[in-house]
């Protein structure tokens, strides 16, 4: 690396860049940025200093670096400098191994970029230099799959019209193909030579910037000033596809480039368990500093009334003053610093290490995750940011998309609505429709496309019968898009940027429109085998905003404007006399909402010549301006898109993704809150929400359509009011204060529970049926109005607000009522919302609720929310990768976010929290000993412990295991953990690691030190061996202590700790095996044969281990501290169990009694088939077909031994088609009755015939002869 | 960045990179997974219950056989012998600790006969052995016999920098402060029998202790004695040679300092032969003290101890008392889940409705 790049020059801030072509002394002078890159941080000699810096910048270290300084001073150093030194030393090392490895990789990477070759134009010949050598205003010739070297304006390509083609994956991870063009005047130059090293041209351009999209400039050649856009650049990063060579001028270079620009600076976001994090160590430094202060102040009194009497055998230090009242008080300032020094292991050094280490093999769990792998895409999920793990396990709300995240993204022309004719709706002969799809035949095509199908003949009449307006329709189809024609094994397949674009031109393919190939001015169709050319005049591009794109084409000097768009966009511009054919395609634009499809309007107009050319000129003009240019665009694309005439309306169709309903099912019952964000109208909106089982049919759904603020706040009061009435009426609650903020939880009523509710009452009615004597046989209903059935089938609100309702309901004045109902719903669908709209919700409700937010989404339009979320999530869908790059998490498919939450999310706040709690207990323990033993010690701030076993305490005695528990533990199997949502509840109530929890865990260590440091103290103080000599010498006592300690300590560990793999079993056991050797080595005599030096502590482990009073000792402590806790963990599991406890139990019982639970089922299966056939009689709800039909259910053996009482809950999801495997899964629900919440959330059990109340006695005996625990469960009413 | 330094076989092999399905990476590592039922937990207890309380008894008992005798001579149990009236302690004052020494006889009875091997203790109460200027004040390295300058941390018992500017040997504080008290005693008027060989640890005379070559020259000539010290390292014991020095067993034993500021160090054992074939018999004793120790300034104190052992060494009773308390602790612990258990019985299917009614009623009445 020729320069660091802290030497680097100061950059005059550019306004704009001007280079020439061909005139290398010309642009030198300028002095921009050459074409070498350095992503790397250091280089070999600044390496250490920089690398230091980095680290010495986090807190942490920086305070271990003052306490290191404080160790160095001998009048206050309690404690050998060693014991800072070596686990500093062994943090600081591994972070810069780790920064080093990491470095000298992307020297690597950087060193093979800058060396890559490439020709450029010299004079008169072609010379291949290396990349780093390439320098702004340089011509160079790029050839097909290329990198690019730089950015590039384009000069000339292979193609014709000067047309290349490039994939852009590696910058925005699109994968599909893009078209850039050549400005006609140069596209002429071609390859050769003599006219490229004589092209002169100026480029006058913006300076360098991070704007992908975004290029403008000016080209000066032969006096002629050509508009540069951003079509006319190549970008670093992108590859050449398609296109033989082309050539251009690099006008950006190396860091300039935009692909630099748009690098790095990624937003840090922090877990809530950080900022706790950051409060607690406050919190302890202050206790330390208190800690400390206490002992100065015993010290002084100590000092001036002990100390100064017994300097006859301890003097005072030299510079001490010699009075007795400012001597002490000097003393004890002293000590106060030495204090400090002994007691800073409260503030856990290694804390902030082995929370990293431990996210980052919980994100590789993640990585692992093959279950998170997508086969047809071959994706695995990956965890880009590695720290926000834990937060997975406490998240509230789901903020997600809906095309292409909820949907397969992969879209099929459906319906079409022309002219007021409905077409796409199959019938029979009686013109009735047909909902059955087997039934239908679909119709054959000559060009064939898979997925592609269509039923309605109609349409086929009416194109062979030339029908204008169905021509029209088609024409506007196959001529209204950006898509690209690729020739592929004789077929034509087409990249388009945008599915539905595909599915439309596919479609036009299909009826006989054939798109064959575009060229810069015209593009080709086929109609009927009859091929039409058409003049392309202009292309005024779809984005967000405007949500439509025109086309203005020529054919025989007709010039016709085609367009097509959103339907609210369309309607605005349509001419007046299109009322009539609008009002009833609006009617059918409602049916096809209502199939949940996707719509679009296409309109168009004829345009006369002059009226052409006067616009052309209006938007050239525009097209030229170096200020405002989108926006002055963008107004003259709306001066021509208006008086339109309506063609029609397409429905497409956008399939859900396998697995959506289900997973969405199971978090909702979560307790996790989904809100749906998404672009399309409100009755699509509505159906995808329903069939994908956010919404339910039992559910309140209130809408908000709305569009003027009063009656959108009048709307919301009214939503309030019905929301208080209807809680009234089904809860018996009386809401006496109607201002008050709603929340369920006020009214003790826990909002994810309304199933779990209904389970009680049917568990109650048929409990009363069966047992006479069952004592709470009445529910407490009646009196107050409200029937158990209406609330039985509540299902809580939901919400659907329209995007120009949410500009209201997002304002000031209105957004936290909105904020308010939003949050008294389990779902919420926003309808036709903005980018930043979505970005506004998550906002919202991310700063009023203090809950944790994950936003979903693929598409470039989910990206503000991912970033503005708690959490982003990616998918790597169909919709290009922007999204994935700005997430945190990114797989292949929505359901996959079911086991990233339920599973690792839950996981990892579990194993971060139990460890954390650990980790803090721990190191109260270990410390406070030093404490203690300060009243015994003069306040002198003596160490209780070796040096040695200070320093590496943290390092050695304790890490592993917990590091082992961090990473490893799990309360209940990844399946259980899918099946039992209900467990995730603790996470988002931070009930795991919470300031109380941390209270706890510290009253914990500083009990286990005092009791520790007392025991020992009382037993062998003052007492004497059999061989009468006295033990209670200081290094016997160190020893002594540390050894409980450790010993405690790990096996505390131990019992908190669920899950032990034989990896666990070697920590847990090693690091106590470890301890003994390690300092049965350390103590013994060679240590002074082979250091020569002495050491306090020679003999002192033999001495200690062979002591009897030692073990006695030892058992008692660990009897003392460990059953106490064993105790309250056996009462909590036994007497009042949890939801974590009940599964962890489930799962124990579930091994244990599977095999003979097995055996019982099938002894059993014959005879209980009757009794649940006319279970189907009760059904009051829909009934079994569709589930069937659409193949989700695929044991038909299964569905027969479906039990009566279960028929609330048919809907839900089963894929699995082995009754055995079902039954055995299921054992543990029916093992543990009293599991309420949980029993009916699992499928399978509603298999199991005896699971039921109804069906209780034959299951006890299956259960006899087990666990008094078990039986006792089981034997509960 | 995107590696755009990546090849396109890098970039494709990243594509298609499958997760391994193995236990490890899909966390189904075999593993055991320990709940606490009644079926571990009370046997747990029971167990614990029913072998502490035994073994409680048992120390206890060995605790209780165990025979000790403290005799605190610090003040007025050790009347001077020379001047009338004054305690040992004020003599000393009243000398303004010049040197001087003080003898005292203290008579005592033993009610009982100690039996077996009997140890003689000092023990001081108030002494901070442990503090930690007093435990750095030291020089291993001067211990273990090499030459070189005593080491900086014995300031300010480095070297005799008002005298002679020769180091001492040994320097630092604890050594200065060794306890030079001579204590002896008689039965009736015989001497009883002692010895002042093995009462250091073995390791301690074996391996950390060494007198320098040429000792005698080094102890007497080339080295000062500490300030305190009444003679030279090299005179500690004039009856047996190889006891001097740094490898002196009293020296050894105070070296290795006391973890609490009250402490009691081994002194002397009983030499048994004749009279004291089986140890010391029941009877009238003299304690002569030549009293050297000053520890009234800072209100410390001075005891002598006898003391018999058992397997489990001295006198203390707590180790046993709490094995019974936890133990007695355990068993009721026991009981109560016992019953606890075979009675309780789970039930909160209707928690919930439970809980509706307590908060309906809370509502309605507030």
């Amino acid at each position: 690396m020729k320069k660091l790049p802290c030497f680097k020059k100061k950059k005059v801030e550019e306004d704009t860049r001007k280079i020439k072509a061909n005139d290398p002394t010309a642009n030198a002078t300028k002095e921009y940025a050459g074409n070498e890159i350095s992503t790397s941080k250091y280089n070999l000699i600044t390496f250490l200093p920089k690398n230091l810096f980095e680290q010495f910048r986090r807190l942490a270290n920086a305070y271990f670096l003052f306490l290191l300084c404080l160790q160095l001073i001998p009048q206050i150093s309690s404690l050998a400098p060693i014991t800072t030194i070596l686990p500093l030393v062994f943090v600081l090392a591994l972070t810069a191994i780790k920064d080093a490895s990491d470095d000298i990789a992307r020297h690597r990477s950087d060193r093979q970029v800058n060396n890559r070759e490439i020709k450029t134009v010299v004079g008169k010949e072609f010379v291949t230099r290396k990349w780093k050598d390439i320098n702004v205003g340089d011509i160079v010739q790029l050839t097909n799959n290329q990198f690019l070297t730089a950015d590039i304006v384009l000069i000339s390509t292979s193609e014709p019209n000067g047309l290349c083609f490039i994939e852009t994956a590696e910058l925005d991870g699109e994968t599909n193909l893009k078209v850039r063009q050549a400005l006609e005047e140069t596209g002429e130059i071609g390859e050769d030579i003599e006219k490229l090293s004589s092209f002169d041209a100026e480029i006058e351009y913006e300076a360098p910037n991070n704007n992908l999209s975004r290029f403008e400039g000016n080209l000066i050649w032969n006096n002629k000033t050509l508009p540069l856009k951003n079509d006319n650049v190549l970008l670093r990063g992108t590859r050449l596809r398609n296109t033989q060579w082309a050539f251009g001028i690099v006008c950006y270079a190396g860091p300039d480039t935009k692909l630099m620009k748009n690098s790095g600076k990624a937003t840090f976001k922090r877990t809530q368990i950080d900022h706790l994090l950051n409060q607690i160590i406050i919190g302890i430094v202050c206790f330390l500093l208190v800690m400390c202060a206490i002992m100065t102040i015993c010290c002084g009194f100590w000092e001036s009334f002990f100390g100064y009497d017994y300097r006859r055998y301890l003097p005072w230090e030299k510079y001490v003053s010699k009075d007795q009242k400012i001597g002490a008080l000097e003393q004890s300032l002293l000590v106060f610093l030495s204090y400090i020094i002994i007691l800073n292991t409260v503030v856990p050094i290694s804390l902030y290490v082995s929370v990293e280490f431990i996210r980052l093999l919980q994100s590789k769990w993640i990585d692992w995750d093959i279950q998170m792998f997508y086969e047809p895409k071959k994706v695995p999920a990956q965890a880009r940011t590695t720290t926000l793990n834990e937060e997975l396990g406490q998240v509230e709300y789901i903020f997600s998309d809906k095309t292409g995240t909820l949907t397969q993204n992969i879209m099929t022309f459906n319906k079409c609505s022309i002219r007021g004719k409905l077409y796409g709706y199959a019938t029979d002969e009686a013109g009735n429709e047909i909902q059955d799809s087997e039934k239908l035949k679909s119709i054959e095509f000559e060009e064939k496309d898979e997925e592609f199908r269509w039923y309605d003949e109609k349409l086929i009449d009416a194109i062979k019968n030339n029908e204008e307006d169905e021509h029209n329709f088609f024409t506007l189809l196959s001529l209204c898009h950006t898509v690209m024609p690729e020739e592929k094994d004789g077929k034509i397949i087409y990249q388009a940027q945008s599915p539905d674009e595909n599915a439309l031109v596919s479609a036009a393919r299909s009826f006989g429109f054939v798109f064959d190939s575009r060229t810069q001015n015209s593009i080709t169709i086929r109609v009927q085998d009859k091929e039409e050319t058409y003049d392309l005049l202009n292309i005024l591009d779809f984005n967000n905003d405007r949500k439509r794109m025109s086309i203005i084409v020529k054919k025989d000097g007709k010039i016709v404007l085609y367009c097509k768009g959103a339907d609210s966009k369309i309607k605005e511009r349509l001419d007046s006399s299109e009322t009539d054919v609008m009002a009833q395609t609006d009617e059918h634009l409602n049916k096809f909402a209502s199939d949940g499809l996707r719509t679009l309007c296409l309109a168009w107009k004829d345009l006369d010549e002059g009226e052409y050319n006067k616009w052309a000129e209006v938007l050239n003009k525009a097209n030229t301006s170096m200020e405002n240019r989108e926006e002055r665009v963008n107004d003259a694309y709306e001066e021509i898109e208006k008086n339109l005439k309506l063609l029609g309306a397409t429905g497409i169709e956008d399939k859900l993704q396998d697995g959506v309903p289900q997973c969405i099912e199971r978090l909702s019952r979560a307790g996790i809150k989904i809100w749906v964000l998404t672009g399309d109208k409100v009755a699509t909106a509505y159906n995808i929400g329903l069939s994908c089982r956010l919404l339910t049919s039992d559910m309140e759904i209130n809408f908000i359509e709305e569009e003027d603020e009063n009656e959108v706040e009048k709307k919301l009061e009214k939503v309030r009011n019905d929301m208080i009435d209807k809680v009234e009426q089904l809860f018996a609650v009386k809401i006496t204060d109607r201002r008050q903020r709603l929340d369920w939880k006020d009214w003790g009523i826990d909002v994810m529970k309304f199933d779990q509710h209904r389970k009680n009452y049917n568990y109650n009615n048929s409990g009363q049926t069966q047992d006479k004597n069952d004592p709470i046989s009445s529910l407490p209903t009646t009196e107050n109005g409200s029937s158990p059935q209406d609330r039985e089938q509540f299902e809580g609100f939901g919400l659907l607000i329209t995007g120009q309702a949410l500009v209201h309901a997002l304002s000031d004045k209105l957004k936290m009522r909105f904020l308010e109902l939003g949050t008294m719903c389990k779902a919420v669908v926003c309808c036709r919302v903005t980018p930043l709209q979505k970005a506004q919700v998550v906002e919202l409700v991310m700063q009023n609720e203090k809950k944790i937010t994950l936003a979903i989404g693929d598409g470039a339009n989910d990206v503000s929310m991912i970033q503005k979320a708690h959490i982003g999530v990616g998918i790597s869908g169909e919709e290009g990768r922007q999204a994935v790059l700005a997430s945190d998490f990114c797989f292949g498919q929505f359901c996959f976010l079911e086991r990233l939450l339920l599973v690792h999310g839950r996981w990892s706040y579990l194993r971060i929290s139990k460890f954390l709690r650990y980790f803090f207990y721990k190191n109260f323990a270990f410390t406070l000993c030093h404490f203690w033993f300060g009243f015994f010690s003069g306040f002198s701030a003596q160490t209780i412990y070796d040096p040695f076993f200070v320093a590496t305490y943290n390092v050695f005695f304790s890490s592993l295991p917990v590091l082992a528990l961090g990473v490893f533990d799990q309360d209940v199997s990844a399946d259980q953990s899918m099946r039992k949502p209900h467990l995730y509840g603790p996470g988002q109530n931070n009930e795991f690691f919470n300031k109380k929890i941390f209270a706890e865990s510290v009253i914990h260590g500083i009990l286990t030190s005092c009791i520790i440091f007392f025991v020992a103290y009382l037993s062998v103080s003052n007492s004497t061996r059999s061989n009468g000599i006295t033990q209670a010498d200081l290094q016997s006592f160190a020893f002594m202590v540390a050894t409980i300690m450790v010993i405690v300590v790990n096996l505390e560990n131990a019992l908190e700790t669920w899950y032990w793999p034989s990896l666990y079993h070697l920590v847990l056991w090693g690091t106590i095996v470890v301890h003994f050797v390690f300092h049965f080595i350390l103590y013994s005599p060679f240590i002074i044969k082979i250091f020569k030096r002495n050491y306090h502590y020679v003999g002192v482990a033999q001495s200690v281990l062979s002591n009897e009073h030692f073990w006695f000792t030892l058992l008692l402590t660990c009897a003392i501290l460990l059953l106490p806790i064993f105790c309250r963990e056996f009462f909590r599991m036994r007497f009042m169990p949890n939801k974590t406890d009940r599964a962890r139990l489930n799962r124990k019982y579930r091994m244990d009694e599977k095999a003979a639970f097995v055996e019982h089922i099938k002894q059993r299966l014959g005879r209980v088939k009757r009794p649940i056939l006319s279970g189907y009689a009760f059904s009051q709800q829909e009934g079994w077909g569709p589930l069937i039909t659409s193949g989700r259910m695929q044991s038909k053996a299964a569905s027969r031994r479906r039990p009566p009482a279960q028929i609330n809950n048919i809907n839900s999801p089963t894929t699995t088609d082995n009754d055995l495997s079902q039954i055995q899964d299921s054992t543990d629900d029916h093992l543990l009755k009293n599991e309420k919440d949980s029993s009916e959330t699992t499928i399978p059990s509603k298999f199991v015939p005896n699971v039921e109340p109804t069906n209780r006695k034959p299951s006890t005996n299956a259960t006899k002869e087990t666990d008094p625990l078990l039986s006792s469960i089981n034997n509960k009413p | 960045m995107p590696g755009q330094g990546e090849t396109e076989e890098d970039h494709e092999q990243q594509k298609s990179k499958k997760p391994a399905d193995t236990a490890f990476k899909q966390q189904r590592l075999p593993a055991w997974q320990p709940i606490i039922t009644a079926n571990t937990a009370l046997p747990v207890f029971l167990i614990i219950g029913l072998t502490f309380i035994p073994i409680g008894i048992v120390l206890v008992i060995t605790s209780e056989r165990v025979l000790e005798h403290d005799i605190d001579y610090t003040d007025t149990n050790c009347m001077s012998t020379t001047a009338a009236n004054t305690t040992c302690a004020q003599a000393l004052e009243n000398a303004n600790y010049t040197g001087q020494t003080c003898t005292c006889r203290i008579n005592f009875a033993l009610d009982k006969s100690f039996d077996g091997d009997v140890y003689f203790y000092y023990g001081l109460i108030n002494y901070y052995q442990n503090h930690r200027r007093y435990v750095r004040s030291r020089d291993d390295n001067q211990l273990l016999g090499k030459e070189g300058a005593a080491a900086s941390e014995c300031q300010p018992f480095q070297k005799n920098s008002t005298g002679s500017g020769k180091d001492y040997a040994p320097c630092g504080a604890i050594a200065n402060s060794k306890f030079n008290d001579t204590l002896s005693l008689l039965y009736g008027s015989e001497n009883v029998s002692v010895t002042n060989v093995g009462i250091a640890w073995s390791t301690d005379k074996a391996v950390k202790f060494k007198n320098p070559d040429n000792a005698s020259n080094y102890f007497t000539s080339t080295h000062d004695k500490p300030p305190n010290w009444k003679v030279t390292a090299w005179e500690l014991d004039e009856s047996t040679s190889e006891n001097n020095g740094y490898q002196n067993e009293d020296f050894i034993v105070w070296m290795r300092t006391a973890a609490m500021p009250t402490f009691r160090k081994l002194y002397r054992k009983l030499l048994r032969n004749s009279t004291f074939q089986n140890g010391l018999p029941k009877g009238d004793y003299t304690l002569v003290v030549t009293y050297n120790y000053p520890v009234t300034s800072f209100a410390g104190r001075k005891q002598f101890i006898i003391s018999t052992t058992s397997w489990m060494g001295g006198k203390n009773p707590f180790l046993g008392w709490s094995y019974i308390a936890v133990g007695i602790v355990c068993m009721i612990t026991f009981v109560v889940f016992f019953i606890l258990h075979k009675t309780w019985k789970i039930n909160n299917p209707f928690t919930y409705q439970m809980a509706s009614i307590q908060n309906n009623q809370r509502i309605t009445t507030t």
